[in-house]
């Protein structure tokens, strides 16, 4: 019974292990700039075409949706409301960041996996750098600062998406769309909405790099790397989504 | 004669229980070339992981240079490390980074050379290096276009372009054709004889023990000259699942009556098949 626990119990302390060592790092010298520059590039830049895609027909799908719950009510000029709040709060964040985990999480376990699989990690000691160093904090600090930007985009393609129904299935004047799409926001939505990406997004590059660094058995356990942080990274999305929407909402109900 | 390298009973287990290396004491004094056999799984490379401190004993002690560095943080070990070069079995070039930027990057990361060498001189010494391996026309390349032995030159040449005095080699002509080999071997035996360093040579294949125990580098011809024992500065050992069972000159080995041993002195050839 205890060696069936031993294992997952070491494997969140090395986690948390990683995560300290990553966090340190982000105030050490040596800076890889470029290195953070270029997952920037990769993971925000390169993330953009599937960011545009889904927040647009969520959107849509959403305004579809509700438009049609809303006729029931006679309330269909609240699409706006309805698809801004649960965009910027939930969809937009969740969705972006299960994506990018999607996208990012298994390319950089497979790509730190293979590396640790060719020895090239063991290289990289050998020759005076530290990997958590050089790759880790370059991909922690990227995502965190570009995962809530995709989010901000996500959310206006979205409201996009549910503003070309709301004129073409609903007949509902452009105006009136954007004004209750505005209206409908409050500071506690747009803090939720950018608070939750920004957490979100260590998930995302920490357990990619987790998986990759522990890969073990050839190019057979890069795979299970690859697939192990993709599930892991979007459970915990989901997990730590429920307990900072908890928190906002008891947090947010008396204001 | 100052020892570069000491082990001291280290032992090293893995999580898994599996005992890499048993006990292992040996010392490698400064000009000395040891060529470490063993079958695969005897625990060669993790006797060279641990000399690097890639991989921590569980129990003995490590000295690098006459210092003790088993409990040395990792953080402390890059400076001792800018002292070793080491080609891995893979070669372990980084994929991402042209050769040039590979043979460079030792330069451009180790705290120590950086104090030594100005930014200007490290385009000549990665030139240098890659010229010394005969390589210089790919230094834009990427490893992935280079064929395996010319993979394994580009990592010798980033091993060597700080010039550390010891150098550790795992398996550097594994997994390539009789020719390559042979060239790869000549290497780290002109290296030997042009800077004087001490080597630890990793291999399953008797014949590189062979080349690098008799055979020296002539600067003048650039080829490779037989000598004699005289002033033979090459040991032996032999690993047999991760216990040192054999310690000596090349006269003692092929002497020794032990069945182990005796596979990969008498019948090399079958090894390498």
């Amino acid at each position: 019974m205890l060696d069936f626990l031993k294992a997952p119990i070491q494997a969140v302390q090395e986690f948390y292990d990683l995560t300290g060592r990553a966090l340190r790092n982000v105030l050490r010298h040596p800076h890889y700039l470029d290195d953070i520059k270029l997952q920037m590039d990769i993971i925000g830049v390169g993330s953009i075409p599937i960011v545009l895609l889904t927040g647009f027909f969520s959107g849509a799908v959403m305004a579809l949706q509700m438009g049609r719950a809303l006729q029931q009510y006679g309330q269909t000029g609240r699409v706006g409301t309805v698809v801004s709040i649960i965009l910027v709060r939930e969809l937009g964040p969740v969705l972006t960041s299960v994506m990018v985990a999607g996208r990012n999480s298994s390319g950089i376990a497979s790509e730190l996996g293979s590396m640790k699989v060719t020895e090239q990690i063991d290289a990289m000691r050998a020759l005076g750098t530290d990997p958590v160093q050089k790759l880790v904090t370059p991909r922690m600090v990227a995502t965190a600062l570009m995962l809530p930007c995709l989010t901000v985009i996500d959310d206006f393609v979205g409201m996009v998406g549910g503003w070309i129904i709301a004129i073409s299935i609903y007949g509902l004047p452009s105006r009136q769309y954007w004004s209750t799409t505005w209206h409908a926001l409050v500071w506690n939505d747009v803090t939720q909405g950018l608070l939750k990406p920004f957490i979100f997004s260590f998930a995302v590059s920490l357990i990619g790099c987790f998986y990759g660094l522990r890969t073990s058995g050839g190019t057979q356990g890069v795979g299970r790397a690859t697939t192990q942080a993709v599930v892991t990274a979007s459970v915990t999305i989901f997990l730590l989504d429920f307990f900072l929407s908890k928190i906002f909402v008891s947090g947010g109900g008396g204001t | 004669m100052a020892d570069l390298l000491r082990f001291e009973d280290v032992s090293v287990v893995f999580e898994n229980d599996v005992r890499a290396l048993d006990k292992v004491s040996f010392t490698v004094r400064e000009g000395e070339t040891r060529i470490i056999l063993g079958a695969a799984g005897s625990g060669k490379t993790v006797l060279l992981k641990t000399a690097m401190g890639l991989v921590r004993p569980t129990s003995g002690r490590l000295f690098l240079f006459d210092e003790d560095v088993t409990d040395e943080p990792e953080a402390e070990l890059f400076d001792i490390r800018s002292r070793i070069g080491m080609l891995f079995q893979e070669s372990a070039l980084f994929d991402s980074m042209t050769v040039a930027q590979n043979v460079a990057y030792p330069l451009l990361n180790q705290k120590a050379i950086q104090k030594q060498m100005p930014r200007e001189k490290m385009e000549q010494a990665v030139r240098d290096s890659l010229r010394f391996v005969e390589l210089e026309h790919t230094m834009d390349k990427y490893p992935s276009e280079l064929s395996g032995g010319m993979r394994r030159r580009v990592a010798i040449a980033r091993a060597v372009v700080t010039k550390p005095p010891l150098l550790l080699y795992d398996s550097p002509t594994a997994g390539l054709d009789p020719i390559t080999a042979h060239t790869i071997m000549a290497l780290i035996v002109k290296e030997r004889d042009v800077d004087n360093t001490t080597a630890l040579v990793v291999t399953h294949r008797y014949q590189d023990g062979n080349l690098v125990a008799n055979f020296r580098y002539n600067p003048d011809s650039g080829r490779l000259d037989p000598v004699g024992q005289k002033g033979n500065t090459t040991a032996f050992m032999v690993l047999k699942e991760g216990r040192l069972i054999f310690e000596g000159n090349q006269t003692e080995l092929e002497a020794s009556s032990d069945p182990y041993i005796s596979k990969f002195v008498k019948r090399p050839e079958r090894e390498a098949a």
